[in-house]
This record gives structure tokens, C-alpha cells and sequence, in this order.
């Protein structure tokens, strides 16, 4: 079967879940009351346009228990979130996703770099998030176990937002301080941190001579330029780099490896069919844009836990053909939608 | 070889060319004259934490020989062929000076004058540095402590390196970092974006001359990399406006470079020969394209106000852009259009306000911003104002502009808020005394002097060396 039918495949299961008042949950088959039935209407990926965006308000406004699919009913679930610097944040459900998502992610790293059974640390955002429990759940697939230090990424943005860049800085060098102190107390062969973070450790202590082989990163904008100076310097070309895109909506996107000619453009691949990311014409947000063309990224998740059909980020990439092993269309260079139009609060984190 | 330049970073010298690139083109056409890499922040916080062995790369020279080299350098700067980039591109001074002019908008007479102006500076580094010493024995520079005046006396570095964030809109600005090679020190520049050429020039004319390169770094970045560049050297200059300059002013970490409000008074004993001073006048208003902190922006006088701002705005408002290439030319263009509008903007808003008059405008025959051949200008611009407390009596503009105040005497020195230069035509003995006391005046000309005239042996703005060094008490058994 090829991607795209095992996509159509995977899409119609999970249709048929959420639409049906034996498995699905309270706002879909609302949904379905007042609109379409989409189990009639949605026979292959290209119908899923008939949707409107997903709007995240909604992950905001309601209470949880309307996204519980009602095979679920009675299950205790995991509250993740999303956002909430100001006001309430987004909050997605789940029980086993992160744990699937996080489970294939393993198969991408490599034992030189992510040494089954050493320990890992996490320096990153951990509190509410799904990010979390999934670092801590891919360590322990791979046999390892996980030191944590937490960053607040809605401190930091306020800091940010107030320009009190002074207390910023106090607090990246609170939460990098932690990390050097484990570094040099424990073992750590692996490590999760988004890039700013990286970097400001590696100005602290040398990660290599740490013990450190391989890194996982994501959170924030990796242009090519700073993925090669992240590559050349802060890694110096002797640690793995395995960049990572995704959110709590999402899961996770792995990257593929990357060869001299992607001149350190990263290109990410949705885990499809669990979830499939499409880089759209902001303007006109059925099409999708040409290859190697900038565009909107529009994400729909397909897991029955959690259906989102057509939810536009916040972000903006180029549209990249597939590439083996992925028959998929890839996002690359993901930066803040409006980028390069406005000043977005990205943080240090 | 590519067709366009490409300027890479120089890191300790070493090229390196980033994957991030600006175009920086013609004013006028757009056209595509260079590409300049830009590195990210953390280069610039890599590099510096290890700068200190590019200062002991310096510190293998003595300061006669680097003296000697800066006056070799001067001449490389001004008539040498010198490599442009990594790509096998070279820039004649003839390219140089073309290329200035079509990315900053000068026009090349006021090029020639800066670059003339460079070379004067490193041909005469040791009458910089002895005025900036106050005639020390530089050997005591060399060997860190010595006698002069029958004193022990030491020196020691304040910082392994000079930081610079430049501006865009002055190559003669600088002039100001070339005393820090001769004293060892070497130089983190962030280059303007529209002129990285005369930095970039300058650091191959040293390299010619003998400096290594490891004493260059050359750090196109955007606003975090300047920000690491300004808090990671141990000095560093600053120029901006005065909202920039007043964060920084307080810290003595920072030699701020702001506007001037340089200033033309005339005396009371004087005033009755005001038509003589016209052209002294005029020239302090507008030479360079009145872009400099040293040009005139408030002439004070005590008498015959109304008619002085006549004669200047009668001598100056016809003056029109002209092409670049014309030997006439006295307006300098917009690299970036926007700052015209915003200085013309400016300009309207507070002539509506009572007290001001355009005395220009009717000598100007057309708006006071002006375009030629696609490039945007601002003609001079001469505003009568009633009193200080109006908001255009004590502006400074990126163009020639000036008020003109009449105030009496006695009220002057409480009115002219600091001034980086003052040229004060009088020869009353107590007004000079009392201009003499004065601590708002950084550079006091008495007479006809230009307020643009500069002394290479007797700094104008700070003081390089005391920037760069510190005295210690020092004893050895």
C-alpha cells in the first residue's frame, strides 16, 4: 500500500471513530448534529477541506471532558497544554499518544549517539507539558532514565514582552547552572533542550568532555545558518544532532538526516498518518504552496485519541517534497508565521 | 568567480561566510553592489571569550611600529588595489569610492574628503597619540610602567578589545577606532549595513601593512549580535541618538558618540561684522552634507537675527542634489529613504508650533526634500526661532540644518545646553573666560574656526588612550 492509501485508510478508521456516537466524543458529534457527516462526506485525505479550521479557542473555552471519545469514558487522561502566558491556556487530552509517537521517534536515533541504558537530562520547558512525560518515556523505551530541569517559557515571554531582558538572562543562567551541575555530578549521555539552551550550556561546559554524544532538540527557530553554527561549534561536528519540530497538538516531527547539499536546512516529517502536516497559501488555504515555496503550516491529527482536522500554526515553513524514509511531503525551516513581516517573541528558551 | 562580491565575516581575521546573507545596493537603482554574511549572536560570544590571543598578537609589536605601519596603511587605504571579499574581487580606490557613493548616497567629493580624512588620521597617529597621551613616552605603553616628568608612571589595558557598533551614515566615523591598533588594542566591528565597505577596506589596508589579522573581527549581525558585540567588549563606542546615547552615557564601559549640537555664537563685540562671518557659517552648517556631529545646528547670537538667518538661508536654500559625480556636489542622499521622510516630517510638525519660521523656504524653490535621478535628498534647511524653549532651536538633523536664536549675551551660556563644539567669534576677554569655564563646551574654538575644523593632536570626543588605558601606581624594588 502506498503512503497516501495507507493515509486514506488510517483517515476513514478514524472518521468512523469520531463520528460515531458509540466511540466518539461529546464536540464532534455536536459538530456533526449541526454540520456534515463526515463519515459520508470524507472518503480520502483531499475531502478533509470540507472541514473548517480547527480553532484552538475551543481547546481553550471547553471544559476537557467534551473531547473524551466516549470509548474512553471513564478513563482517567493526561491534561497537556499549550500556550497560557496570559489567560487561559490550550489543553489537549490524551492517555497512550505521546507514548506512540514517542516510541516511533526512537527508532530514528542512533545507539552511538543515545547509548541504551546511559541516562539523559532534559534542560526545557517540562510543568504542563506533554514534552514532558515523552522525553521521560523515550528514555525509558530506550532503557535509560532521565534527570529534569525545568524552564518556564511563560516567565520568560513575559520578561520578554515587559524587556526586562536583565531577568531573562538571570533566569536562562539559573536554568543552565542546574544543568552544568548535574553534568558534573551524574553521567548524562543524552540530552533534550531546545537550541538557545544548547548554546548556553556549551559556553558553560564542554558537552562533549561531559559525556554528552547525542542531542535532541526543538522548541524555537533553527535557520540554517544557526543549525550550522549550532552543528560546527557548539557540537563540534562530534555529537548527534537530532532537530525535532512539533507541539502538544502534534506530536512530534522528526527531521532527516541531514546531507551537504540541504546546506543545513532542516526538513521535518509529520508522523503520518497519525498526523499530517500541509504547507498552505495563507490567503487561500485549500492549496497547498509550491515545493521549496513559503507557506502557512497547517496540521491535522488523525488518532483516536485526538482529531484536529485542518488546525493552521502559528508558523510558516517551506514545502519540501518527500525524501526517503518518508513518501511524504516535508516543512522545512519553520520560523514564526510573519516573520520576516514582524518582531515575534520567540524567548531564550 | 561569482559575479557580485561577497563580504565575509572576519573572525580574528579568518573569512567565514555565512550561510545568511544581505544584498546592499545602490541607493538609487536598487542594484545589487555586494553581499555581506551575517553571523548569529552566539559567533560573536564564541569569539570573544577567547579574544585575548588576538591582543597578544598585537602586543608583539612595539607602538613606534605600529605607528609606522598606520602611516603605511593610510597610503594602502588611499591608493592600493586591496582584496573585496573571499571570492577573488579586488577594489581599486576608484571602485572604493564609487561604491560608497552609490550605496551611501555621498557623492564622491565628500568621499575623497573622508577618505583623505582617514588617511590624514593614520599618517599622523603619532601626533594622535601624543596628544591623547599628553606627549607620553609610548616605550612605557610598550614595557607597562616607566618615568616621564621625573614620575613613576604605569599603564595597563582596560580591555582585551574595542568593541564598535558603526553607523551607516559617515565613513569618516571611522577614523575614530584607527588609534587603537597603534595602542594594541584590537577592534570588534559590527559595520553600518549600508557601509561595510570602509571598515572592511580599512582591515585590508592594516593586513597589507604588516598588522596581523588576527586584530580585526568584522561581525555583520542583527540586533542580538550587536548587543553581544557592545556588552562582551571591555570597551566599546557607541553612536547613536540622544535616547541612545543617554543609556549608555552613565557607563564607563561606553564612549558614546551622539548628535553634537555643535553651535556658532557670536558675541556682542562682534555682531556688527556679522556679514563676514557668513561663509564661516554656512561651511559649519553644511560641510560633509551636514551629517557630521561637528556641523553647526544652532548659530546664537545677539543681535541681527532675523537678517543673519536671511544671509545664510539666502546662501544655502538654493542648494540643490547634483549628480554624484559632479565636484559641486554639497548634498549627500538618503540611503534609506524613510529617514528623509521622517526628518522632513519632523522639521513641518515643529514649524507649527508659534516662533518658527522656513527662512529657506523661499530661496528654495521646491520642497525641502528633493529627488534626483531616484535617490532622495533633504536641501538645506535654516529655521528662525524666537527663543530656546521653541523644539526646533536645539535639533540636530541628518542634513544641513540650523536655527538661528538670538539671545543676549549674558543668556547665552545658560541656554546652549551641552555642545559638542562651540566656535565662539569674540574677543571679549570675559566672555571667553566665561566660555572657558563653561562644562557643557566637549571642543571651544575662539575666532573663525569652523566648528567641523579638527585637531589631530587634541581629541574632540573622548579620549582614546584613557579610554583604552588606566595609570596605576607602581613601585619596583
Amino acid at each position: 500500500m502506498s503512503a497516501p492509501e495507507k493515509l486514506d485508510a488510517h483517515l476513514i478508521e478514524i472518521i468512523k471513530w469520531h463520528f460515531s456516537s458509540e466511540t466518539g466524543c461529546p464536540f464532534w458529534l455536536e459538530w456533526m448534529s449541526k454540520n456534515f457527516d463526515p463519515k459520508q462526506e470524507i472518503k480520502s485525505f483531499g475531502d478533509m477541506v470540507k472541514f473548517p479550521h480547527f480553532q484552538d479557542e475551543w481547546l481553550r473555552d471547553l471544559q476537557p471532558e467534551v473531547w473524551v471519545p466516549n470509548a474512553f469514558k471513564g478513563k482517567p487522561y493526561n491534561i497537556f497544554e499549550t500556550g497560557g502566558t496570559t489567560g487561559m491556556p490550550k489543553q489537549r487530552i490524551g492517555w497512550d499518544d505521546y507514548k506512540h509517537d514517542y516510541s516511533e521517534f526512537s527508532t530514528k536515533l542512533k545507539d552511538e549517539h543515545f547509548p541504551p541504558g546511559k541516562h539523559w537530562l532534559m534542560m526545557g520547558p517540562t510543568g504542563p507539558r506533554r514534552l514532558r512525560l515523552a522525553v521521560e518515556h523515550l528514555a525509558n523505551v530506550r532503557g535509560s532514565s532521565c534527570y529534569f530541569i525545568d524552564l518556564d517559557p511563560r516567565f520568560v515571554k513575559k520578561l520578554i514582552s515587559n524587556k526586562q531582558f536583565d531577568v531573562a538572562r538571570q533566569y536562562m543562567d539559573h536554568v543552565v547552572d542546574q544543568a552544568v551541575t548535574i553534568l558534573k555530578h551524574r553521567k548524562v549521555s543524552g540530552l533534550f533542550t531546545t537550541p538557545k539552551l544548547l548554546e548556553a550550556l556549551a559556553e558553560k561546559v564542554n558537552i562533549f568532555e561531559a559525556g554528552i554524544r547525542g542531542v535532541f532538540c526543538g522548541g524555537t527557530t533553527m535557520l540554517p545558518q544557526y543549525v550550522r553554527f549550532i552543528v560546527e561549534e557548539v557540537l563540534e561536528g562530534k555529537i548527534g544532532f537530532y532537530p525535532t519540530y512539533g507541539n502538544t497538538l502534534m506530536g512530534l516531527a522528526a527531521s532527516v538526516p541531514l546531507l551537504p547539499e540541504d546546506k543545513f536546512s532542516i526538513t521535518y516529517y509529520a508522523p503520518q498518518p497519525r498526523a499530517v502536516l500541509r504547507v498552505v497559501k495563507p490567503d487561500e488555504t485549500t492549496q497547498t504552496v509550491d515545493y521549496d515555496t513559503w507557506g502557512r503550516v497547517e496540521l491535522t491529527t488523525l488518532t483516536k485519541e485526538f482529531f484536529m482536522p485542518r488546525f493552521l500554526e502559528r508558523d510558516e515553513a517551506l514545502r519540501r517534497k518527500p525524501r526517503a524514509p518518508y513518501e511524504w511531503d516535508g516543512v522545512a525551516e519553520v520560523r514564526p508565521f510573519g516573520a520576516m513581516e514582524n518582531k515575534i517573541v520567540e524567548g531564550v528558551y | 568567480m561569482s559575479v557580485i562580491p561577497h563580504l565575509p565575516a572576519l573572525r580574528k581575521g579568518v573569512p567565514y561566510e555565512s550561510l545568511d546573507k544581505i544584498d546592499v545596493k545602490d541607493h538609487r537603482t536598487g542594484e545589487v553592489l555586494a553581499q555581506v554574511s551575517q553571523v548569529n549572536a552566539g559567533i560573536v560570544r564564541r569569539d570573544l571569550a577567547r579574544i585575548g590571543e588576538a591582543r597578544a598578537d598585537l602586543k608583539k609589536f612595539t607602538c613606534d611600529q605600529l605607528i609606522e605601519i598606520c602611516k603605511k596603511t593610510g597610503e594602502i587605504f588611499l591608493t592600493a588595489t586591496l582584496p573585496l571579499g573571499d571570492k577573488g574581487h579586488t577594489q581599486s580606490p576608484q571602485q572604493y569610492m564609487e561604491t560608497l557613493s552609490r550605496t551611501s548616497g555621498l557623492p564622491y567629493v565628500m568621499v575623497k574628503r573622508n577618505m583623505a580624512k582617514i588617511n590624514d588620521a593614520l599618517a599622523n597617529m603619532r601626533t594622535v597619540l601624543n596628544g591623547l597621551t599628553r606627549g607620553l613616552d609610548l616605550s612605557i605603553i610598550d614595557n607597562g610602567f616607566g618615568e616621564q616628568a621625573g614620575c613613576p608612571v604605569s599603564y595597563y589595558p582596560t580591555t582585551n578589545c574595542l568593541g564598535l557598533v558603526m553607523p551607516s551614515n559617515s565613513p569618516a566615523v571611522n577614523s575614530l577606532w584607527l588609534p587603537a591598533i597603534a595602542l594594541k588594542t584590537p577592534v570588534i566591528i559590527k559595520p553600518g549595513r549600508e557601509e561595510p565597505w570602509t571598515p572592511f577596506r580599512l582591515i585590508q589596508a592594516f593586513i597589507a601593512a604588516g598588522v596581523p589579522a588576527s586584530a580585526f573581527g568584522f561581525y555583520p549581525t542583527d540586533h542580538e549580535g550587536s548587543g553581544e558585540v557592545l556588552k562582551l567588549s571591555g570597551r566599546a563606542l557607541i553612536f547613536g541618538d540622544a535616547n541612545t546615547v543617554a543609556q549608555y552615557k552613565d557607563n564607563p564601559k561606553f564612549e558614546c558618540h551622539g548628535p553634537g549640537f555643535s553651535k556658532v555664537i557670536i558675541g556682542e563685540d562682534q555682531i556688527e561684522q556679522w556679514p563676514q562671518f557668513i561663509d564661516l557659517i554656512a561651511a559649519s552648517i553644511s560641510d560633509n552634507g551636514g551629517r557630521s556631529c561637528v556641523n553647526a545646528s544652532a548659530v546664537v547670537v545677539p543681535k541681527y537675527g532675523k537678517e543673519i538667518a536671511d544671509a545664510l538661508a539666502h546662501k544655502l536654500g538654493p542648494v540643490q542634489p547634483l549628480p554624484r559625480e559632479d565636484e559641486n556636489a554639497r548634498l549627500s542622499g538618503f540611503a534609506n529613504p524613510k529617514m528623509a521622510e521622517f526628518i522632513n516630517e519632523a522639521i513641518e510638525s515643529g514649524l507649527k508650533e508659534p516662533g518658527a519660521e522656513d527662512v529657506t523656504a523661499k530661496y528654495r524653490n521646491g520642497p525641502r526634500r528633493a529627488e534626483l535621478d531616484g535617490g532622495v535628498y533633504m536641501r538645506p534647511t535654516i529655521v528662525l526661532c524666537d527663543s530656546f524653549k521653541h523644539s526646533l532651536s536645539n535639533r540636530e538633523y541628518l542634513c544641513p540644518y540650523a536655527s538661528v536664536v538670538q539671545i543676549s549675551q549674558s543668556e547665552m551660556l545658560g541656554q546652549i545646553g551641552s555642545s559638542l563644539v562651540v566656535t565662539a567669534i569674540t574677543k571679549d576677554a570675559k566672555f571667553i573666560e566665561q566660555l572657558l569655564g563653561s562644562p557643557l563646551i566637549e571642543r571651544l574654538n575662539i575666532g573663525l574656526v569652523p566648528t567641523t575644523k579638527i585637531s589631530w593632536n587634541q581629541p574632540h570626543e573622548g579620549n582614546m588612550f584613557e579610554f583604552l588605558y588606566k595609570r596605576r601606581s607602581i613601585e619596583v624594588a
